[in-house]
């Protein structure tokens, strides 16, 4: 809340002195007693478990950094003495490795959160640009570090995206070459991965930093999807601290649990056996697929038959994210009024699951098996590629025409006036908070 | 609505989100299962499976003996040394020598059994000499096209993290390994080429009879490697292709992964605490909220 008045007092000498010179102090009681909307479920506390995934990562990543060997003669036996020899390396890695899941995880469940509550319309539309950003950024990190290991299925799945850049018209070739450093993919390609894999993180930093600055500009959203009136600040919020700092670490503990379960029980069983056998240019994995968070971009990218349409489309379907703000034309935030648009969003969560099933198949796999069919265009009906195709048609047609139009057709329930009138309607006798 | 069952609509909530994270978690797991018809693997029935499950030392042992006088033949070990038997939680580890794996005699006598391709400290010539704790397991040849040239075109894998590297992991290797059969009437075979049905491939291309029925499997250039009483075992283990097979497995997954039982104890730990902290915190979260509308 940008109106939100400082509280903090400075007690003793020496925090008077610094609060003159470096409000840091300042900064942080502030940031405690911030006015946050008391309805928050836990479908917001993935923003505080984000923090705590990037944080992981970064100091995982730094002591990997040190025993990692980033030269295609060694990186792969580098890995491996890590996960042999090194003082506890193999928790060192494993966290990092399974890591990267939980952020995807974390994220996709914060994005659908604010794509469910309207957070991304005005006056948040800064935030949620930033935050496309961020998930851009994690994409790009995300790959870089999957090459590192130089297993099979980094080198392939290196070589699969570097050539959608060759698909660029004219430049795609020199790109290619800048991007890979040679005219393959090599030790120059790997170098470069693993400083670009190191700079990305604190880029992702940077831009985090700018994510929390706006929101605390514009203020947070909340499940009713109202602006919260000025008059009525005192009733709908709650300072941070020690009501959300408690809700959030809970929310935490059981999200490090569902790690701890992964990293300790089942720690290969996100990776791809594949990724164990030293990377070979010469010999192509059966089926190149990549890391679960990316199969629903990887179908997109399938179904389309031009090579560069298909490298338009997978972009597309990020950077259409960036314009939801303008997309949308409904006035209500929440869909929690919106019944139309919620069994909408219902189906596209379903395709977004389907999407990243297709991404794993087979493109001429048979959906049904067994089920008679018959060509149509370039592939049988009844395989992967016509369903991708259907769903991707979904995936597009949900934020381009469903979301402006459904917005200026449909009848929204009625809309409350505060957050305390819903939340106490039902007969409890009004709190003081 | 009140505050019980608001707390109720809460603990939905949070069960509500955890499936949520586990069914995208789901979704990953067909990411890991690339295509290839080779028969499902049977279960070796591994005293390693599941959150509590610990290496059987006496198995590892036996499972090193196959491989050194077996596998060690045509397939390297390049990431393992010998002290790495005698490491804790490794076949031959025994917390009575405080000095480590270089303290432990069993270690040195396995290392010294082995020679190792060396430079002569005086006079800088290529010399063999037993090997110490401290060597790596010496590769059975002096580069891959050597290994390649020696064995038809197909170099021997490495088999260091053989376990990790395969789908199906230690059933996976006991299966292949004791699941040579004759090639099935109607499969054209190339000279170099075996059989073995649990072998990942496609044998529709080579398959002469009812092409509704091509058999599961694919060729692998390695001959069926064991035979019954090949390896001898002091401690009254059977010695059948069977027993050596999984032994071997065994082995091969401690070496792919081998800080497993130390992973899986140090999980139990961790999980302890995270759940006396989750219910902590849910205490402190209730206490907090009393009486508070949300």
């Amino acid at each position: 809340m940008s109106d939100h008045e400082s509280t903090y007092v400075p007690k003793t000498g020496i925090e008077k002195w610094l609060d003159t010179r470096l409000p840091i102090v300042r900064f942080g009681a502030d940031y405690m007693s911030l006015p946050t909307p008391r309805n928050l479920n836990y479908w917001y506390t993935f923003g505080g478990i984000l923090m705590l995934c990037l944080v992981i990562q970064i100091v995982t990543g730094i002591v990997l950094a040190m025993h990692y060997v980033p030269n295609t003669e060694m990186a792969f036996a580098s890995v491996e003495r890590i996960m042999r020899d090194v003082n506890g390396g193999w928790l060192i890695r494993y966290v990092h490795a399974n890591g990267a899941s939980m952020f995807f995880i974390a994220v996709y469940l914060h994005m659908l959160r604010g794509l469910y509550y309207g957070s991304y319309k005005a006056p948040r539309e800064i935030i949620w640009i930033l935050g496309c950003i961020i998930f851009f950024l994690m994409i790009a990190t995300a790959f870089l570090g999957y090459v590192l290991p130089w297993g099979q299925m980094s080198f392939w799945g290196a070589e699969v995206i570097t050539n959608l850049i060759g698909a660029v018209p004219v430049v795609g070739e020199p790109l290619l070459i800048w991007l890979r450093g040679g005219p393959a993919i090599d030790n120059a390609t790997l170098n470069r991965f693993f400083s670009l894999h190191y700079l990305l993180p604190f880029v992702i930093f940077g831009v985090v930093v700018l994510h929390l600055w706006a929101l605390h500009t514009a203020g947070q959203n909340n499940p009713t999807g109202i602006l919260i009136p000025k008059e009525r600040t005192a009733k709908d919020t709650l300072p941070f601290h020690p009501y959300f700092t408690v809700k959030d670490g809970f929310a935490i503990i059981l999200f490090l649990i569902l790690f701890a379960l992964f990293v300790f029980y089942m720690p290969n069983a996100l990776g791809h056996a594949d990724n164990s056998i030293p990377a070979n240019p010469l010999v192509t994995p059966a089926h190149i697929v990549p890391e679960w968070y990316m199969l629903p971009f990887y179908a997109i990218l399938r179904a389309i038959p031009d090579k560069f349409g298909g490298v338009l489309a997978m972009f597309g379907a990020i950077g259409v994210l960036f314009v939801i703000p303008w997309l949308d034309t409904s006035r209500v935030r929440s869909m929690r009024y919106r019944p139309t648009m919620k069994v909408f969003f219902l189906i596209f969560l379903v395709v977004c699951f389907g999407l990243g099933w297709c991404g794993a198949q087979l493109p001429d796999a048979q959906v049904v098996p067994g089920m008679p069919s018959f060509m149509l265009l370039d592939g049988q009906l009844n395989s992967y590629l016509w369903l991708t195709r259907l769903l991707t048609a979904y995936y597009f047609a949900f934020f381009l025409i469903i979301m402006p139009w459904v917005g200026l057709k449909e009848t929204p329930l009625p809309v409350p006036h505060s957050i305390s009138e819903p939340v106490l309607d039902g007969g409890i006798p009004e709190q003081k908070a | 609505m009140t505050i019980q069952n608001g707390t109720r609509s809460t603990v939905f909530k949070i069960v509500a989100s955890a499936v949520a994270a586990v069914s995208l978690v789901a979704i990953a797991a067909p990411a890991g299962a690339a295509g290839g018809g080779g028969k499902a693997p049977r279960s070796g029935g591994f005293s390693f499976e599941g959150p509590f499950g610990t290496f059987d030392q006496a198995q590892l042992q036996r499972g090193y003996k196959v491989y050194r006088e077996v596998c060690a033949a045509c397939h390297g070990m390049d990431l393992m040394s010998f002290r790495n038997l005698g490491q804790p939680g490794g076949p031959f580890y025994d917390s009575h020598f405080k000095g480590g794996p270089a303290d432990n005699p069993y270690v040195r006598v396995l290392a010294a059994e082995v020679q190792v391709p060396d430079i002569d400290s005086e006079t800088g010539e290529s010399i063999m000499r037993p090997a110490t704790p401290a060597d790596r397991f010496p590769n059975p040849y002096p580069n891959a096209t050597a290994a390649a040239g020696a064995n038809g075109g197909a170099a021997p894998p490495d088999l260091s993290v053989m376990a990790k590297a395969r789908a199906g992991g230690a059933d996976y290797i006991y299966s292949l390994l004791s699941g040579y059969v004759p090639a099935p009437e109607g499969l054209q075979m190339a000279p170099g080429q075996y059989y073995n049905p649990y072998m990942p491939g496609d044998l529709s291309p080579f398959w002469t009879g009812d092409p509704d029925h091509v058999p599961k499997g694919g060729f692998i250039a390695m001959p069926n490697p064991l035979a019954d009483g090949q390896v001898t075992y002091d401690d009254g283990s059977p010695q059948t292709v069977d027993q050596y097979s999984k032994d071997v497995a065994a082995f091969i997954a401690w070496a792919s992964d081998p800080h497993a039982t130390e992973r899986k104890r140090t999980g139990m730990g961790v999980l302890a605490f995270l759940f006396i902290f989750a219910g902590l915190t849910y205490a402190s979260y209730r206490r907090i909220w009393k009486g508070i509308a949300h």
